[in-house]
């Protein structure tokens, strides 16, 4: 069914439809709207979930991850500071191995207090050992929460869908809702083979020696390796039940491309726009958009980047003393098999300021003169003299 | 069929719990009590000591070794997961120390009773953090010594049953290690009945307390017959029971015979003995009301 959704209205659609078993949450701006309206089911009778209003969103991750433990599908959904009180929670959640999905609406971390898209909340949380899917509409929202359950429960491992506030979560658009029917065949029921059972007692998260531990850590890192061909083979997998797939990164106009945009999330629907614009222009610019993060999809990344002359990244994030975290990662990534493509690190749209196709383009003039990667991230975009363009 | 003085072990031998520990002979009856139709949530605390390393356990029951502030929604967590999956009889316990209730898990205990979940929690409080070596709790009873109160606490004794109580939850009960008979009744209590049951079990610690091993048994029964620790229940935070009538023996019987207390002067005992009297004197006022 066709609906006009709001981002979070399209998260919880697409909880439902995923038929979790135990849903803990906890107010926040701007994830808000996504509790109320799964309360709002739950007061139907048509949630079909047992509903925990706790009291932090740090009760909602520890409720999460036993209730997951006890054998129960399991889905919650938080933003900014109440993802930084679960941190100690999430590092838990992926040792425990328990595949909880868990929306976060991207919001700007305090101090000094603020509601607008930034993603440096859920970036803090690189490793946590969560798998981290950045979304660029409300329909990509829908699936990706669909699609994380089962990957999460093929690889025994946390999802994090990320959305941007506002941008995402409060803006509406057309979005198919699929038939409950096709998603109870694309997602059977959750049947751990290990949890809480009387009938099987087992001790779970014990205290282990220090080779133990490597051991655990290293599972858990070979278990995220192979979510990343799980993740590619879900999306393949729903494409042909729902007629949609996003792949692992999106290739926009990338084929002849020289001057490459690299961004996340909502910029990469902004940077289409942009990019259409110049390339009647007869500019070869094109753009790679980030959809998982975590497990990184190096290889794609570098196959894809490889015959860039030159490339930008654009992030509603910064690493203080350092640059976007984006861009850091890219680099690392493209470090250790192709050199010499100079990256120019953007950080634009910090605390929800607005990135317009104007901003893309000006990215891409000043990246298209640049000879030479800045060491340092580039901050302020209007001072044109500045850059020579 | 057991009768209701025979009880079959759910803790196995061969845990790490220091020599005449107070708490693990309040697990062992806990456990005993709440049956094999039960799952654990188990705190870094003793009691995590107690559990044992991977791969073995001492519990015979299911257990979840959760993060430090989170036994309360935890369980809840599994309660409500069970629950979920239509299994109303299987019961979950939630044991914590009295820093993972008092302290750290405090917000996530009042937020799961705010909310009646069905579980049982189980404080054993032996009054300071003493896994990592006796320090200091808002447990720990005033003018104590710990490692964190070289000259003894100048704080108050946090009471966690009556702020129980005060959440109106269906039952709040005070119990001793040391009195086995009645901390399994109170458990056997907890379990017929819904919602967030609260039952702070008093164990005496010889480690941290400073008294030989071999006294747990008698350290344990002067706090109760000193009156100095009651044994009470309070049903829907309004109808009080006394469920051990003390012997109302001094109070120095009872601080004297420990290492912590050893700096007390008698002005401080008396002191402590003027308190320990009023509050018995509120709490048989209040059980008397009904």
């Amino acid at each position: 069914m066709r609906m006009f959704l709001t981002g979070n209205h399209a998260a919880a659609y697409g909880a439902k439809l995923s038929r979790p078993q135990v849903i803990a949450a906890y107010p926040i701006t701007p994830q808000s709207p996504i509790y109320e309206k799964i309360s709002e089911w739950d007061g139907q009778g048509a949630l079909g979930a047992r509903m925990m209003r706790v009291e932090s969103e740090h009760s909602a991750m520890a409720a999460s991850i036993s209730a997951s433990l006890t054998g129960a599908r399991t889905f919650t959904a938080t933003a900014s500071q109440g993802i930084a009180l679960m941190h100690e929670l999430l590092h838990f959640a992926s040792g425990m191995r328990v595949p909880i999905v868990m929306v976060n609406v991207n919001r700007s971390l305090a101090a000094p207090w603020s509601f607008w898209s930034e993603q440096t909340d859920s970036l803090s949380q690189r490793d946590t050992g969560w798998l981290k899917f950045y979304v660029a509409d409300n329909q990509e929202t829908l699936d990706t929460v669909i699609q994380a359950f089962k990957i999460s429960e093929t690889v025994f491992l946390p999802t994090m869908v990320v959305l941007e506030a506002f941008y995402i979560s409060h803006f509406m658009e057309p979005v198919e809702v699929p038939d409950q029917k096709l998603v109870d065949d694309f997602l059977p029921p959750f049947e751990p083979a290990f949890r809480l059972d009387t009938d099987n007692p087992a001790a779970f998260s014990q205290t282990v020696t220090q080779s133990q531990y490597a051991q655990f850590r290293i599972q858990r890192h070979q278990a995220m390796e192979d979510a990343l061909e799980v993740a590619g083979e879900v999306d393949m997998e729903y494409q042909k039940a729902f007629g949609r797939g996003y792949g692992l990164l999106e290739s926009y106009r990338l084929e002849d491309a020289e001057t490459v945009l690299v961004t996340a999330g909502t910029i990469g629907c902004t940077a289409r726009v942009a990019i259409d614009e110049l390339r009647e222009e007869g500019k070869k610019v094109g753009m790679l958009r980030i959809r998982l993060f975590r497990p990184f999809p190096k290889e794609q990344l570098i196959t894809s980047l490889r015959h860039a002359k030159k490339i930008a990244v654009i992030e509603r994030n910064l690493s203080p003393g350092q640059e976007g975290i984006f861009c850091e990662e890219l680099k690392s990534a493209l470090y250790s098999r192709v050199n010499g493509i100079p990256v120019c690190g953007f950080v634009l749209g910090l605390g929800g300021t607005n990135v317009s196709p104007l901003h893309i383009k000006k990215v891409f003039a000043i990246t298209e003169q640049m000879n030479e990667a800045p060491l340092k991230p580039i901050l302020n975009i209007e001072d044109e003299d500045a850059f020579g363009i | 069929m057991l009768s209701e003085y025979e009880y079959r072990d759910n803790l196995y031998p061969g845990h790490m719990a220091c020599a005449g520990c107070g708490e693990v002979l309040g697990l062992k009856l806990v456990l005993q009590a709440v049956g094999e139709k039960a799952m654990a949530v188990v705190l870094p605390s003793c009691l995590g000591i107690i559990l044992g390393p991977f791969p073995y356990t001492t519990f015979k029951i299911p257990v979840f070794h959760a993060a430090f502030e989170t036994a309360a929604s935890s369980a809840a967590g599994i309660s409500n997961a069970l629950l979920a999956q239509g299994d109303e009889e299987t019961q979950v316990v939630a044991l914590a120390g009295d820093g993972g209730t008092a302290d750290i898990g405090f917000q996530a205990l009042s937020g799961a009773a705010d909310r009646d979940e069905n579980i049982i929690y189980c404080c054993f409080d032996n009054e300071a953090y003493m896994n990592t070596g006796i320090q200091s709790s808002s447990s720990t009873p005033q003018l104590a010594w710990t490692t964190t109160t070289p000259l003894g606490k100048s704080l108050k004794k946090k009471n966690m049953v009556e702020i129980m109580g005060a959440h109106k939850i269906p039952y709040a009960a005070s119990a001793c290690s040391c009195f086995p008979d009645d901390l399994r009744r109170k458990i056997s209590e907890a379990k017929k009945l819904k919602g967030t049951k609260y039952i702070h079990i008093l164990s005496p610690c010889p480690t941290g307390w400073r008294f030989p091993a071999r006294l747990t048994p008698n350290v344990g029964r002067l706090a109760v017959e000193t009156k100095y620790y009651p044994l009470y229940e309070i049903r829907n935070g309004q109808e009080y029971t006394i469920t051990h009538h003390p012997k109302n023996l001094p109070v120095e019987n009872y601080l004297l015979a420990q290492g912590r207390f050893k700096h007390l002067t008698k002005k401080d005992l008396e002191g402590i003995q003027k308190e320990v009297d009023a509050r018995w004197g509120e709490l048989t006022r209040r059980a008397n009301k009904k």
